[in-house]
């Protein structure tokens, strides 16, 4: 029993390590935005989790008065569903509950698109993009 | 021959006898049903922020111009690829109202192509129908806006419309 609990901590160490790092699809996406913020700038230095934290909790003007922040629909807990003006359930953004969450391009490019014009009124650069995704993947 | 003849009649009789009542249950009070959405691009788009609106709720026109504005879809940006619109748009127009399945083949009526808003809810039908919701009512049902028709109809997606106490 004794000799056995330092390989369950162990498993229990990895499993939590697995969950803090991204799958496959995820690295795909986030080496994509990465390579392309390369070729931009070639000293470009990498994509900052902190940054992309304050990004995403902060509040924005530029857009619509009821969506100034991401977490006006998505909410501050990332590991809980928000919620669409509509109403309906939106999944959780953290990739450790949720890791169906950026593994399509397409669908990281779109969401985007939309929510960046609602909460900024523009377009995201690519830095703030790579950021959010950089926060929301430690998430 | 004449066997002929009578048992044709009685055949017309059976199948007349078994196609009335169903003609009759699907334009009863009980309800409305409409086809529900099947196109799987349709349902994943469509659903992503409210319920599944089934197709033929809306006149062919109302689509058509909504899946232009997408911009600025009642506030939201909600466009898409050029792609995705032009099959969304070619699902939605082409089951719409009047299409099989849609609000004019069950209402016997036709769908005003611009009734009032391009919102279904802003329609005649629709308005006549829910007169009696009461803001009160909505509240009581947990339902976001009248829009949110699963509040009351729990099986609208699969476009049955059940009149609700």
């Amino acid at each position: 029993m004794i000799s056995r609990s330092p390989i369950i901590l162990a498993l229990l160490v990895a499993a939590t390590a697995a969950w803090a790092e991204p799958n496959a699809a995820q690295k795909i996406i986030f080496d994509q935005f990465a390579a392309q913020a390369k070729s931009g700038d070639p000293a470009f230095k990498g994509f900052s989790a902190e940054r992309g934290r304050d990004f995403f909790l902060g509040q924005h003007t530029g857009g619509k008065p009821d969506t100034a922040s991401c977490t006006s629909c998505h909410t501050k807990d990332l590991t809980k569903p928000g919620q669409t003006r509509a109403g309906k359930a939106i999944e959780p953004m953290a990739a450790s509950v949720n890791p169906k969450r950026f593994t399509d391009a397409a669908e990281v490019e779109k969401w985007f698109r939309r929510n960046c014009g609602d909460v900024l009124g523009r377009e995201c650069t690519l830095t703030e993009k790579g950021d959010v995704l950089a926060f929301l993947l430690s998430q | 021959m004449r066997k002929t003849i009578v048992l044709s009649a009685a055949i017309c009789a059976a199948i007349g006898a078994a196609i009335l009542p169903l003609a009759r249950a699907s334009a009863d009070d009980d309800g409305m049903r409409v086809k529900p959405v099947n196109d799987a691009k349709v349902s994943k788009e469509c659903s992503a922020c409210h319920m599944l609106y089934p197709a033929g709720l809306l006149p062919a026109p109302a689509w058509e111009a909504m899946m232009k504005g997408l911009n600025d879809h009642f506030g939201e940006n909600a466009s898409l690829d050029a792609e995705t619109t032009a099959a969304i748009t070619a699902y939605l127009t082409a089951n719409a109202a009047n299409a099989k399945g849609g609000r004019d083949k069950y209402s016997g009526q036709q769908t005003a192509a611009q009734d009032g808003s391009l919102r279904i809810s802003g329609q005649a039908w629709f308005r006549r129908e829910h007169d009696e919701v009461t803001p009160q009512m909505l509240k009581r049902r947990n339902a976001k806006s009248i829009s949110d028709c699963k509040a009351c109809h729990k099986d609208a997606e699969r476009g049955i419309f059940e009149d609700e106490d």
